[in-house]
């Protein structure tokens, strides 16, 4: 018991780096994913058929890849067209890639909740497009979205742990080291996996909290 | 010389897949007319009425607004479709904006207004279908009928030509038509042109300068309202009206 205390005790910058590199890798991979998977989702429901075809391409290409792949294919490949990004960056951005491929069919069934009608009406009183989106669609949409983007935040957590296999310093790939320096295996994964755990509950208990605040608000369910 | 009506409609046909809503219909309005529209269900009133802002495009024929026939979709239409208000069957208020917010809305952002003078016009709406104590009420805490004419407000406050209604009071609890009504009958006093699709009756008959009865996608009987309800001319008609009577 005490030689693992030790050994916790003299590694904690490196554990506590291999936290916020997690925590850093889900926060900027769910932004992004986020913003670039409404862009996508836009395109989806936009009625310019290109813009449709390249929202499907993208959604069945990224989705369909496995993560871990993707991640390869950043690591090693972009650098072959002299692309060359720090690793923590390439494991942001083969999460967004994936990550906004799931969140852009988050939004797009979002945006298919809401009734025909309030479109009809934006588009009576002469909104263009994109004003209907943004002051009358997505808003509705965001708000029957909150658990949907919760399994999203979780889906890109838990695949932040991949970015460990192409070398990231993640709380995976510290775990990893540590446990091949002193061989306590179990106890090395279960504190990785707590730590997942706490911030997949966290994120949990933020979704709650937020579909409350929704369903307490003045305004009436999307009709 | 006779003015050009202000919307005409020539020779309309609108199919739907190999089933035709709309089968060859023509409809002068003029400027300040009102215009019942009635007819048994999916007789094509709904279809007739998107038509006339393009909320369905047709499949043959031709619309003018102003003598301007419809543009295609983009900027044109989206300042044509401003010229013309509709008011739905379901109301269709945005439910995540207060009714002030509602009505102010598309003056700010499509016809940029800036924001005081269109609050400021908002206010003026609601006090004209008497709402003015529910500015900052949400579309859920109003009733039906207090829906219905913050729509009626929310598409005057684009300053319309036209104002098409489609069916506003077949979703009303019958303590609220006359209240919806009322309002509908004030703007037609005031001059507005209207194309109401509609199954009362008593207003088509009071406030309406002509009635069009449609069937199976086609006006077969117009008439003025007196003409129309106490001498139909078609079966059609007369089995439509006879049905009416006995509910
Ligand atoms: N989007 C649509 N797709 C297919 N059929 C439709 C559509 N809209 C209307 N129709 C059909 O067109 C006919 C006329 O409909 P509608 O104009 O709504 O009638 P009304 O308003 O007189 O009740 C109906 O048979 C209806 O089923
Ligand atoms: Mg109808």
């Amino acid at each position: 018991m005490d030689q693992i205390w030790q050994m916790l005790g003299e590694n904690s910058s490196f554990l506590l780096n291999g936290v916020l590199t997690t925590v850093g890798l889900t926060i900027l991979g769910f932004g992004g994913a986020l913003v670039i998977g409404t862009i996508v989702a836009v395109f989806r429901v936009s009625p310019i058929t290109p813009l449709r075809v390249v929202g499907t391409a993208y959604v069945e290409f990224f989705r369909n890849v496995p993560l871990l792949t993707l991640l390869i294919l950043i690591v090693f490949g972009l650098p072959d067209i002299g692309l060359l990004f720090p690793l923590f960056w390439c494991g942001v951005l083969g999460l967004v890639l994936a990550g906004s491929a799931f969140i852009c069919e988050t939004v797009r069934s979002g945006i298919n909740t809401i009734s025909v009608g309030q479109s009809e009406a934006a588009r009576a009183l002469g909104m263009s497009f994109g004003t209907q989106l943004r002051l009358i669609i997505l808003p509705q949409a965001f708000r029957t979205m909150v658990q949907p983007l919760v399994n999203n935040f979780i889906g890109i957590l838990i695949g932040s742990s991949l970015a460990s296999a192409v070398g990231v310093s993640d709380i995976t790939n510290v775990t990893q080291q540590l446990n091949i320096r002193y061989a306590e295996a179990v106890v090395l994964f279960l504190l990785s996996g707590a730590v997942y755990l706490v911030f997949a509950l966290g994120a949990g208990g933020v979704g709650s909290w937020l579909e409350r605040l929704v369903s307490r608000s003045r305004i009436g369910s999307a009709r | 010389m006779t003015p050009t009506p202000l919307v005409e409609v020539r020779a309309v046909r609108k199919a739907f897949g190999s089933f035709e809503a709309l089968r060859g219909v023509d409809l002068d309005i003029g400027r300040g007319e009102k215009v019942a529209l009635v007819g048994a269900s999916g007789s094509g009133k709904s279809t007739l009425c998107r038509c006339i802002n393009r909320l369905e495009t047709i499949t043959s024929g031709s619309i003018t607004i102003d003598g301007q026939p419809l543009p295609e979709e983009g900027k044109a239409l989206a300042d044509l479709r401003a010229q013309v208000g509709m008011v739905f069957q379901a109301f269709n208020l945005f439910p995540h904006f207060t009714a002030l917010e509602n009505i102010s809305l598309a003056p700010i952002h499509v016809r940029k207004v800036a924001k005081p003078d269109a609050d400021a016009e908002a206010r003026e709406l609601l006090a004209r279908v008497g709402l003015s104590d529910k500015a900052d009420n949400y579309p859920a805490e109003l009733s039906g009928g207090e829906q219905q004419r913050v729509a009626i407000a929310r598409a005057l406050a684009m300053h319309p030509q036209l104002m098409l209604f489609d069916e506003p009071t077949s979703a009303l609890d019958p303590e609220m038509i006359s209240e919806v009504l009322d309002v509908m009958s004030e703007l037609a006093n005031e001059g507005m042109t209207m194309l109401v699709v509609t199954h009362e009756m008593g207003f088509a008959r009071h406030a309406c300068d002509r009635v069009c009865f449609m069937d199976a996608g086609q006006i077969v009987e117009q008439n003025s309202p007196a003409e129309f309800f106490d001498t139909p001319k078609t079966d059609r008609a007369k089995d439509f009206l006879s049905k009416l009577l006995h509910h």
